[in-house]
């Protein structure tokens, strides 16, 4: 692997080898000594643009569990807030000896744009772009899944016939696009449920259902309730009349909650908004993985940086 | 290329008799025997090994594997390797004796990597190292204590340990080495 930008790049197989690989990485984990020495020696930038703790934190961890040395750098307090272009300190970046730069860009398409460049030489890995994807929170969403379907014989299986509902901001969210690929890549059937106003034009391409009842959604009995956040920051035009409507139709209340199936996982990637898009009891009860999904984020992570600072060629 | 027989299947078995009764003997019975597996044949001769031992002395088989791939000298050096699982026993490693089990010991660099792998995870009394065949060429300097054949072989020749649960024959062949 040279880089990883988008889930759409990835095949069946390789996916399921990324996700067996970051259950070698959790095991460590659970480890005295948490650390691996694969990585010693190599350089991770950490390249974000906007803010973010959890991915931040979570890529940082990553890469000091395996032995790499970890460079920070956030837009802000840099000289990117005195005009320096996104080539100009990629090529600094690359001039200092990055073996990997981690990206999260309010562009959708910069990550693709530094792997493509010539700029830099290091991998790149799309850490969320504008509002196009966030590959490394699908897979460990996926991973999240097939952890708690199958447990310790999850190695090697993908997620044939799984059904996933993700309810919320489509329009803007990017972790919603990578986990149409990467979901329907493993065999699941992907559920949208949203306000029509925040469902993407040309959405009858993707490989998904849409539908606009929550509900009807649960009702349906799906393995798996997805809650996407409702990004405040995002919400510059009247994509739905007040937040307490929001939460009436399409929120994961107390009442939904107790209509979900006992065995269905609800899933959110954070940061949550209690009370708007799910409550505080959904987020608290033993079927929501928001945790666990926060966890196995360090693993893939770790995962990914293996495979793609390892090897002479990168290729496996 | 014409690949010569060097042990069958009954000369395994003899050997890893005999390394079983040895672990054993040089232990000083049963007591705090841990054996791990390098994957891949390793893993498989260990899980042989330690049915030896619980038919010899009942209890005595405690089986783990351990993976050395993070852990080793030429990640950067070919093509990325996809790690297997480590599973260490219940009771850890530390204070007991640890037999790390390997196929074929030759440049000695596997087994680094494995000590290393140790100490990430456990402090052991001891380590012995089993391996079914030595065909010599060390580049460190580390030796075996139980050895299934020695086999000196010339750097260009290739040994192959074929076993049943991984290949579905048991047998050891030397390839190669014209020169």
């Amino acid at each position: 692997m040279r880089h990883l930008l988008s889930t759409k790049d990835l095949s069946r197989d390789e996916a399921v080898a990324i996700l067996d690989v970051a259950e070698d990485m959790a095991d460590v984990a659970g480890r005295e000594i948490k650390k691996l020495p694969a990585l010693r020696g190599k350089t991770v930038v950490n390249l974000f643009f906007e803010d973010s703790t959890r991915t931040r934190i979570s890529f940082e961890a990553a890469a000091k569990r395996l032995s790499a040395d970890v460079i920070n750098f956030s837009a802000k307090g840099s000289s990117v807030s005195k005009g320096e272009s996104l080539k100009d300190t990629a090529q600094t970046l690359a001039a200092m000896g990055a073996d990997a730069v981690v990206v999260r860009h309010q562009a959708s398409g910069a990550p693709s744009v530094l792997a493509q460049s010539g700029w830099i030489d290091a991998g790149i890995v799309n850490a969320g772009d504008g509002t196009h994807e966030h590959p490394t929170q699908a897979l460990l969403d996926a991973f999240t899944i097939r952890r708690r379907l199958h447990g310790a014989s999850a190695r090697g299986r993908d997620l044939d016939g799984v059904t996933v509902t993700i309810v919320g901001d489509i329009l803007h969210s990017r972790v919603a696009r990578s986990n149409v690929w990467l979901l329907s890549t493993l065999g699941a059937h992907v559920t949208f449920v949203a306000p029509a106003t925040l469902v993407p034009i040309g959405i009858g391409d993707w490989p998904v259902t849409v539908g606009y009842d929550l509900d009807a959604a649960i009702a349906a009995k799906p393995d798996v309730v997805m809650m996407l956040r409702i990004q405040g920051e995002r919400m510059n035009a009247a994509f739905f009349p007040t937040a307490r409507e929001y939460a009436r139709q399409w929120g994961l209340d107390d009442e939904r909650l107790a209509k979900l199936p006992a065995s269905s996982l609800v899933m959110h990637p954070g940061p949550m908004n209690r009370g708007l898009e799910i409550s505080a009891k959904a987020a608290d009860s033993a079927q929501s993985t928001v945790l666990e999904q926060v966890a196995n984020g360090v693993s893939i992570r770790m995962a990914v940086l293996y495979l793609l600072l390892s090897g002479t060629t990168g290729e496996m | 290329m014409t690949a010569r027989l060097v042990l069958q299947s009954a000369d395994i078995t003899r050997a890893l008799t005999r390394i079983s009764h040895e672990i054993l003997e040089s232990n000083r019975g049963a007591s705090d025997l841990v054996l791990l597996g390098i994957p891949t044949r390793g893993v498989v001769l260990a899980r042989r090994l330690g049915e030896i031992l619980d038919s010899i002395e009942p209890g005595s088989g405690t089986v783990g594997f351990l993976d050395v791939t993070m852990y080793r000298d030429d990640l950067a050096k070919n093509p990325t390797r996809a790690p297997s699982p480590t599973q260490i026993p219940a009771g850890g490693i530390d204070g007991k004796t640890v037999v790390l089990v390997d196929d074929v010991l030759y440049s000695g660099r596997t087994i680094r990597a494995a000590l290393d792998a140790l100490n990430d995870i456990g402090r052991p009394r001891a380590v012995r190292l089993a391996a079914l065949v030595d065909r010599g060429h060390r580049e460190l300097p580390i030796r075996a204590d139980f050895v299934g054949k020695n086999l000196p072989t010339a750097a260009s020749e290739r040994i192959n340990v074929r076993l049943l649960e991984v290949d579905g024959v048991d047998e050891v062949t030397i390839e190669g080495g014209e020169a």
